[in-house]
């Protein structure tokens, strides 16, 4: 029996040839970044109550900066960097940095030297690179006792001792406050290793897909604020009043979003035509 | 002997650091923090261990000429140009990580491109996948399914000027059952880890021993 011209059209879409998707898909993310719009994003709770913890912070406090991420998730969080660090430093609080992923942090790296250029900060007054060393949680663990157990020297290998940045800083206590930002397990090691053990203040910049693992910390208190993916990071940047590269990309994000939830409708009728047709 | 050394040390090591972690005050605390810094140096020494296994498996596949054996081979040049530079680099500006060092070069104009491309792939996997096996086969898919669009939906600028009700939704929706089941599966994770520890300190989990 001849196949009706509906099923026919079903079945043909049924199996549409990848390579079509993949272009359509190319265009609708490529386009939207080469006009390079996109418009303010209003921020939600979570990443109002991340922007609020940097904001609660002093001139001369201290912000720990916790690169636990690579070049992978480079698009969706280091928008999200980019804007913590400003934030940071126009309210002239001091930044360590250090990290847990040894291919990312130097992506850390060069964000904090563009981003201290910007507020005239000097390295090892303002701002310091502790660099990286494995172990995560042992690190995490003993720098509630003394970071320089851990940390002797920045990733220069000059002593902590003689950088001023470091002036009365030795453990978590001295630490007003950590940003993380993470697209892994690390989030949980430094809640669980950190928070709940010392009790260090603490919020998150996250993949959107790491997003719903903090929402829990979130919900109990033991974080306080959350950016995620790169519309967190498009709102964050709304925050700070600096748009960046989190809201120039959410056109695409948006295109994609609904390019995908097209597909998924488009795929479901052909199912449900087919299979009834069948 | 050859068993009981290794148990012995475990009992007691774990044994130190729960006490320690209860009771943070001499000479529990300083015993914590000296074996916190060995355990970040032998962290260390696996990378040492991890670059060994690396080097000889891959030179093994050259030198018997497997299949792949091509890729081993730019594989292995990977990484002694990698180590070239980072030397230069540490040799002539103190550090690897130095923004002008020949390995940021690197860094910046390989790994991280190539990085990048690697899981931009994802994204059209993804959108191929939605597309052939995102189906509403029964309830409960089609329940993944609804949750899904809405979430989509109220995560894009869009979602909010088609009506409020998406980020609403959305939020509603990452708030309550994506956190009750989240919440769950790590009470359990966390329930399971206490149990393996309590079997590894006490000798009955020994499959590390062999």
């Amino acid at each position: 029996m001849e196949n009706s011209p509906r099923k026919g059209f079903w079945e043909a879409m049924n199996s549409l040839d990848r390579r079509i998707i993949f272009l359509i898909l190319l265009v609708c993310v490529a386009v939207p970044l080469l006009l390079n719009v996109g418009a303010p994003i209003p921020p939600t709770p979570p990443v109002q109550l991340a922007y609020d913890a940097v904001e609660s912070l002093e001139a001369g406090d201290v912000m720990m900066v916790s690169i636990d991420f690579d070049a992978t998730s480079a698009p969706e969080l280091m928008p999200m960097l980019h804007s913590a660090l400003r934030h940071a430093f126009s309210k002239d609080v001091r930044v360590v940095m250090l990290g847990h992923i040894a291919i990312g942090l130097p992506l850390g790296h060069m964000a904090l030297e563009e981003i201290a250029a910007e507020y005239d900060k000097e390295y090892g007054v303002d701002y310091v690179d502790l660099g990286y060393r494995p172990g995560y949680i042992a690190v995490m663990i003993a720098m509630g006792r003394d970071i320089s157990d851990i940390f002797a020297s920045d990733y220069q290998g000059t002593p902590l001792a003689e950088l001023p940045v470091m002036t009365g800083v030795r453990s978590y206590n001295d630490i007003e406050l950590l940003f993380g930002f993470e697209h892994g397990a690390v989030i949980d090691y430094w809640v669980r290793y950190t928070q709940a053990r010392f009790g260090q203040r603490m919020t998150f910049g996250t993949t959107a897909v790491m997003a719903p693992d903090a929402y829990p910390y979130l919900q109990a208190g033991q974080i306080e604020g959350l950016v995620g993916g790169l519309k967190g990071a498009a709102e964050y940047e709304n925050l700070i009043g600096h748009l960046g590269l989190g809201t120039r990309g959410m056109p695409a994000q948006q295109w994609a979003h609904l390019l995908v939830i097209g597909f998924i409708v488009l795929g479901n009728l052909g199912y449900f035509f087919t299979r009834r047709k069948g | 002997m050859k068993r009981s050394v290794p148990l012995i040390i475990t009992f007691l090591t774990g044994f130190f650091l729960v006490v320690a972690f209860f009771v943070p005050h001499e000479p529990f605390g300083e015993l914590e923090q000296r074996l916190l810094v060995w355990f970040a140096i032998v962290s260390g020494f696996t990378m040492l261990l991890g670059i060994d296994n690396l080097i000889r498996s891959h030179a093994r596949r050259i030198a018997r000429t497997n299949t792949g054996w091509g890729h081993s081979i730019v594989l292995l040049m990977g990484l002694v140009v990698t180590v070239v530079v980072g030397v230069i680099g540490f040799s002539r500006l103190g550090s690897p990580f130095h923004i002008h060092s020949p390995f940021m070069f690197v860094y910046t104009h390989v790994i991280v491109p190539l990085q990048g491309t690697m899981f931009a792939l994802l994204a059209f996997f993804i959108a191929s996948a939605s597309y052939r096996a995102f189906r509403a086969r029964n309830t409960v898919a089609t329940l993944l399914l609804i949750s899904a669009l809405i979430v989509m939906l109220g995560r894009i600028p869009i979602g909010a000027a088609i009506s409020d009700f998406f980020p609403a939704a959305q939020e509603w929706i990452m708030d309550v059952p994506q956190l009750a089941a989240k919440r769950g599966i790590q009470i359990g994770a966390a329930l399971g880890a206490v149990s393996m520890s309590l079997r590894i300190i006490l000798g009955i989990e020994r499959s590390y021993l062999s």
